[in-house]
């Protein structure tokens, strides 16, 4: 799996009620939800971001409550990837189960700017940047995860499998 | 090998031994979902294209905006409670209270796998069950296969000696254990309380700290299940023989001690959990709003202590004082023993039990440029419903004095 894009970038401590706030999930529209994505943070973000855009943050990107309309806005913007150094636990396991790619890449926030065109490829643990020229690896997610997300998720992983297959 | 509270519990429930990174699937014997998560759920459900495979482990709790604030969320709860009588599930409506207390005071069992669609679940690990929060389709999977599959987590000791010294609560202690490990110390980690201090602490005092595991990342706070738990389930008709412990060498990724007799009250100042700050620090910051409840801090002894500071006093002209006890039991209690007559005297509003302004739905919205101080567990931007107001964090002793006095001010002069 190949995915590049242009990145938009968070610092440390992204938390799930500046991904998509309290207030805003008092309905299942995630279209209508989606528009009010990281509103505390920059309410111009969602009129700024294009599908196939990447979000790189810091550390523990996701901390916070267990809404799973975190990762479902940022999914329904069209955002392709989301790298950081790393996830909090439970923002982990949603995004892989509604099959938005997650890659844990520490260091790649150094050599990555807000605007870079980058090229992940999740197959092979590689991320390119185009702008700088400059390339980093990472650690693959388990291949029982890559699973999940090669189906789209895990509700169309179990759907195939009928069970975990670990 | 010798095993952590959290490798005893996942052993004991797969029948073989596992350890710290074991990537395992493990049944489930208690799944919880509410208003803000269950929606999500039953839908991952049918997409799922199954039904419950156990309603009587199943349980859905109406809490994170009752009663309904707007048509939408009426038609979110509408549709869970269908969804309950449809399935024969357990179904706690509006006032019953916050999920987390419920569990803990009906549901809960020691050596059990607790999946609750509420990041706070960890709150039962108290009562020494392996309980973490999840998504909303993770838990449509537990609800249609009765399983999950985990990562079996290192885990961070936490040892703390002593008696807590005047004025310094179980919330100062957690609060105290989050500024030294950081807001992310203990990440995809099992957080196992241990120690001398641990005889003092009451269940309620357990439950506070078990609720912030994951404002340290934590997938679950652990705690063992020694006299005090026995005797609290019996009192709420658990009787059980359980004992829980860690074997005395487990291995430990990580550790801490504290000594408990050497802490002091704390407030975390905005925007972060773990920006905490002695509260001779913040003195004197003014506050708007003061909030006490909460799966942390709305229990019985949480709603006393207050009282004992708002008896025969008066909130401050200038704030709004906002008291919503856990739940329905607890409301119950506090009504009979007379506290809550205390709080209407002394001038502060109660609401019904649950979630409440903790998480901005409604019932405390902070207007432009205010500033709240609450016995909630998160201080996030935002996080109250207006991301142009702050949070501080405390335990209900320093809110209520602030109630009272209009700023933040130190209990122990």
């Amino acid at each position: 799996m190949i995915l590049k894009g242009r990145v938009w970038k968070f610092g440390d401590n992204v938390n799930t009620d500046e991904i998509i706030a309290g207030k805003r999930l008092l309905t299942l529209d995630f279209n209508e939800i989606a528009k009010y994505a990281f509103e505390a943070i920059d309410p111009e973000f969602t009129k700024k971001v294009k599908p196939g855009d990447i979000i790189i943050a810091g550390d523990n990107f996701g901390c916070g409550s267990s809404r799973e309309q975190a990762p479902i806005v940022i999914k329904k913007l069209g955002v392709s990837a989301v790298i950081a150094n790393y996830f909090a636990r439970i923002f982990f396991r949603n995004a892989i189960n509604i099959g938005l790619p997650l890659i844990e890449a520490p260091g790649a926030y150094q050599i990555i700017n807000e605007g870079d065109i980058i090229e992940v490829n999740l197959t092979e643990g590689v991320i390119k940047n185009f702008t700088t020229n400059k390339e980093i690896r990472f650690k693959k997610i388990p291949k029982f995860l890559t699973e999940i997300l090669a189906e789209g998720g895990v509700i169309n992983y179990l759907r195939k499998n009928g069970e975990f297959k670990i | 090998m010798s095993l952590t509270l959290a490798e005893k519990i996942l052993s004991s429930k797969t029948g073989s031994r596992v350890e710290a990174g074991d990537i395992i699937v493990t049944s489930v014997d208690l799944i919880m979902a509410h208003d803000g998560t269950a929606p999500i759920a039953i839908n991952q459900l049918k997409e799922l294209g199954l039904n419950v495979f156990d309603p009587s482990k199943i349980i859905l709790v109406l809490d994170h905006a009752t009663p309904s604030p707007k048509e939408t969320v009426s038609n979110l709860h509408k549709m869970i409670r269908e969804f309950a009588w449809k399935n024969n599930i357990k179904l706690y409506d509006v006032g019953c209270g916050v999920c987390h207390q419920i569990l803990v005071e009906n549901h809960v069992n020691p050596l059990t796998v607790v999946l609750g669609a509420d990041s706070h679940t960890c709150t039962h690990g108290a009562l020494g069950a392996f309980a973490t929060g999840m998504g909303s389709t993770d838990i449509a999977v537990a609800m249609g296969y009765g399983q999950t599959w985990l990562k079996v987590p290192h885990t961070y000791k936490i040892k703390i000696d002593g008696k807590l010294p005047p004025h310094v609560y179980s919330k100062d202690l957690i609060l105290t254990i989050i500024k030294k490990i950081t807001a992310s110390g203990a990440t995809y980690m099992s957080m196992e309380f241990q120690g001398s201090t641990l005889k003092h602490l009451t269940m309620e005092d357990r439950f506070t700290i078990a609720n912030m595991a994951i404002e340290a990342g934590g997938k679950t706070g652990l705690f063992p299940v020694d006299e005090t738990t026995i005797k609290y389930l019996a009192n709420t008709g658990r009787s059980t023989n359980i004992r829980l412990e860690p074997d005395p060498d487990a291995y430990y990724q990580k550790e801490l001690e504290l000594d408990a007799t050497q802490l002091q009250p704390v407030v975390a100042a905005p925007d972060q959990v773990d920006n905490v700050h002695p509260v001779s620090e913040l003195e004197g910051q003014e506050v708007n709003q003061v909030f006490i409840g909460t799966c942390t801090n709305g229990r019985l002894s949480d709603l006393q202590t207050a009282a004992r500071i708002l008896k025969g006093n008066k909130v401050n002209s200038r704030v709004r004082l906002i008291i919503q006890p856990s739940s329905a039991k607890i409301y119950l209690q506090a009504l009979k023993t007379g506290l809550i007559e205390t709080f209407i005297e002394a001038g502060a509003t109660v609401n019904p039990p649950g979630c409440g302004p903790c998480i901005g739905r409604h019932l405390g919205i902070l207007a432009d440029g205010e500033i709240c101080l609450s016995t909630q567990n998160r201080n996030f931007k935002g996080r109250m419903g207006n991301p142009n107001s702050k949070i501080y964090l405390s335990n209900p002793e320093i809110a209520a004095l602030a109630a009272v006095k209009g700023y933040i001010t130190n209990p122990t002069k």
